[in-house]
């Protein structure tokens, strides 16, 4: 029986595909190679770090790394990462639909990414950027390394987000299964919603930054930069009013799998759905209204003090869903697969990145941390305990679906394990320098900062072993791997009614929605 | 005529006719924010130089923009008649409207463009190359925006007429009509967006 992935030959049959499953996976490997790169650019960070004076690269290489590191993780991986992947492939599945609602725009918001991924690959051939992944002014307006090119590529990959965002929104909209209502909706639909909001709202705000920041650089047109009448506080505002949101759209659609991890391997319905997923769309309300916390050192203290104060309603519906996933898991019959390791993982690395926010969120102890390492610590933990942990969660959970293949759990937990003890020497030494005066970007630092570092270093390295190690056993899985149920974990939303992998038209007759998504109860009395 | 295919991810045309609009009306917010930047940079820098920008605005010529808005406004109203026409069948008059919607679009652009020359021909260039005296020495600031502002929006009306002439293609091929009239209900929502960004530009940047 043919499946979407024999279903037509050759590398334009993918290239031109319209099917969303198709499109997915090319995403899929898209991302994975931004995150080699960006990977590569952070090794090469930590590496020159691990000695106080110069080790392998001059301070301006030094500059340009990290930069590399910021800007690629965050457009071409994190942010599209859970939603244009997992999302693409599963969301419509979970609905119960055959598609998304407009495929030509969906495989149009693919050669959009590539095209921008191409713009920011051009940039380092131009010289690369030594900007910060921040580009702020007057220095991204006055250094003579290629801001136009990689700024050029953020603004067209914007474009994609903004794409995928217009279709899941319509998706979510109309393509639902007949008697799937809005709370019968799984908790990962939930998060892609409230994602989607957050990509059509935001986004459009960063491009427009962009534009005016390119057409500041080329022609002085007077808006960011001081010495021609320019206000650079203004770019700050324009580009935290994004670049805030975008942290959420970073994390909620991990917020979305790690719902989904923890009712699958605690096999019990989920605790507090209606909360879960209102609290995806109170984080994606909110998270418009603390942009300002990131520029405490320059606004007026009233500001600071109401930006200080609404940054810590964040936490509320954060901390719901934690405490929501928590007593789900009390009284599951709780098995310890590979994608539940991550939930864990996520659940440890999440909670502390999220105290750690309050600490920065608090305006009087901002000002002792601000631009150290601290916060370089907190947003890794948030973002790579977070983020990363629930997509690797979620590409171990829906992995069997995906390709039909199961891969080696032994090697599976060898690989977390190493990326976790990995991440927390990386990371949890960097609050302490930080706290202790280690300011962030630095190309140099003095000598009592080097055990900390050196510490870093190596937990950097172990990390590379853990990605190594997943590298292959994923690849063995693709060639030689057993073969996929239908439904490996007993998990109960509808994807897991179609093939491993599914056919082209993964369901022949449209499902009927008649319970909650998540109901175990009734389904072990079947 | 031969009834067109549904695609197979739609169960019905209603469906697919819902997600169209609300797909479309997520676009429309990502345009509006997307403005909206402009929109606050404009505000601050008229706050920071309320005097400046008080001169700057008597220097563009507000009979031009005033002109320019009617066109627009009865563009509009005939965007709006072409897709009255089309979902009543009348491959004709939408046609005619069309071309009329196209034509005060391109107008439209004509006097912004001669507009422009006569700023340049007083040295008002965008950035650095400004080139004009005046009793403010941030003079620039408001033309560096002027044209950034209505030149975006002038690249949206550009990208309107296209969509209207693919659109007017798409009529007389009879693969837009009375049946199946989305594509045209979604570019007349795009082009009623163009629209109204317009007028609010005009008074804020022409009368204020």
């Amino acid at each position: 029986m043919k499946n979407y992935i024999t279903e037509k030959k050759g590398l334009l049959s993918w290239l031109f595909t319209k099917d969303h499953k198709r499109i997915g996976i090319m995403y899929l490997f898209s991302v994975f190679g931004a995150f080699a790169v960006g990977g590569f650019a952070a090794l090469l960070v930590r590496l020159e770090l691990f000695t106080p004076d110069q080790l392998i690269l001059t301070a301006k290489q030094y500059n340009q790394s990290f930069t590399l590191h910021g800007a690629i993780m965050v457009f071409l991986f994190i942010i599209p990462s859970i939603p244009a992947t997992l999302g693409n492939f599963i969301l419509p599945l979970q609905l119960g639909a055959n598609d998304v609602a407009f495929p030509k725009l969906n495989l149009a918001s693919f050669h959009v990414y590539i095209l921008g991924a191409l713009v920011c690959i051009l940039s380092i051939f131009m010289g690369g950027i030594d900007t910060g992944w921040t580009f702020y002014t007057p220095y991204s307006t006055t250094t003579d390394t290629a801001v136009v090119t990689m700024v050029v590529g953020a603004f067209i990959l914007g474009f994609s987000s903004i794409l995928t965002g217009v279709n899941f929104i319509a998706t979510i909209h109309y393509l639902r299964a007949p008697g799937m209502t809005w709370f019968r909706m799984p908790l990962f639909a939930w998060s892609l919603y409230a994602t989607s909001i957050i990509q059509i709202l935001a986004t459009p705000v960063l491009a427009i930054t962009l534009v005016l920041l390119i057409l500041e650089r080329m022609w002085g047109i007077g808006i960011f930069d001081p010495a021609i009448g320019g206000d650079p506080v203004l770019f700050q505002h324009f580009f935290w009013f994004y670049s805030h949101p975008a942290v959420y759209i970073m994390i909620l659609p991990a917020m979305g799998v790690i719902s989904e991890l923890v009712t699958t391997f605690s096999r019990k319905n989920i605790f507090g759905y209606k909360a879960i997923a209102m609290s995806s769309i109170a984080i994606a309300v909110i998270s418009f209204l603390v942009w300002g916390h990131h520029m405490y050192t320059s606004e007026s203290e009233l500001a600071a003090t109401l930006f200080s104060i609404l940054t810590f309603l964040v936490a509320i519906p954060s901390g719901v869903k934690i405490f929501n996933w928590i007593a789900t898991l009390y009284k599951g019959s709780i098995s310890f697969e590979t994608p539940f390791l991550y939930f864990l993982g996520f659940l440890f690395l999440f909670v502390i990145g999220g105290f750690t926010g309050i600490f920065l969120g608090t305006l009087s102890t901002n000002i002792h941390l601000h631009d150290t390492y601290f916060v370089v610590a907190h947003f890794h933990y948030v973002m790579f305990g977070g983020t990363l942990y629930a997509f690797l969660g979620g590409l171990h959970y829906w992995w069997p679906k995906m390709f039909g293949k199961m891969y080696s759990e032994y090697l599976a937990k060898w690989a977390f394990w190493l990326i976790f003890i990995g991440f927390n020497m990386t990371f949890f030494v960097q609050f302490i320098m930080g706290s202790k005066g280690m300011p962030r970007r630095y190309y140099n630092y003095v000598d009592e900062f080097a055990i900390y570092h050196q510490i870093s270093t190596v937990g950097s390295w172990i990390i590379a072993i853990g990605f190594i190690v997943m590298l292959i056993y994923l690849v063995k899985s693709l060639r030689s791997g057993k073969k996929a149920d239908k439904n490996p974990w007993g998990a109960l939303t509808l994807e897991w009614l179609t093939d491993s992998p599914p056919q082209y038209h993964a369901f022949s007759k449209t499902p009927v929605v008649t319970s909650p998504p998540y109901d175990y109860k009734a389904s072990s009395h079947e | 005529m031969s009834k067109r295919a549904l695609p197979h991810y739609f169960a019905s045309e209603a469906q697919e006719f819902n997600a169209c609009k609300v797909g479309m009306w997520a676009f429309i917010a990502q345009e509006v924010l997307f403005f909206s930047g402009l929109f606050v940079a404009y505000a601050v820098y008229r706050f920071y130089n309320p005097e400046m920008f008080h001169y700057a605005s008597s220097l563009l010529d507000w009979k031009l923009g005033f002109i320019n808005t009617i066109f627009l406004i009865i563009s509009s109203f005939t965007m709006v008649m072409g897709v009255y026409h089309t979902q009543h069948g009348n491959r004709k008059k939408t046609l005619i409207n069309l071309g009329a919607t196209v034509a005060l679009a391109t107008c439209f652009l004509v006097i912004k463009s001669f507009e422009y020359q006569a700023k340049f021909a007083h040295g008002y260039y965008p950035g650095m190359y400004f080139n004009a005296e005046g009793p403010f020495d941030t003079l620039h600031i408001f033309f560096g925006l002027y044209f950034t502002i209505t030149g975006l929006h002038a690249l949206h009306v550009l990208i309107g007429i296209g969509l209207i002439v693919w659109i007017m293609a798409r009529v007389a091929k009879n693969t837009v009509n009375s049946d199946y009239f989305t594509p045209i209900e979604m570019v007349g929502l795009y082009w009623h967006l163009v629209d109204i960004v317009w007028i609010f530009l005009f008074p804020l940047l022409y009368l204020l």
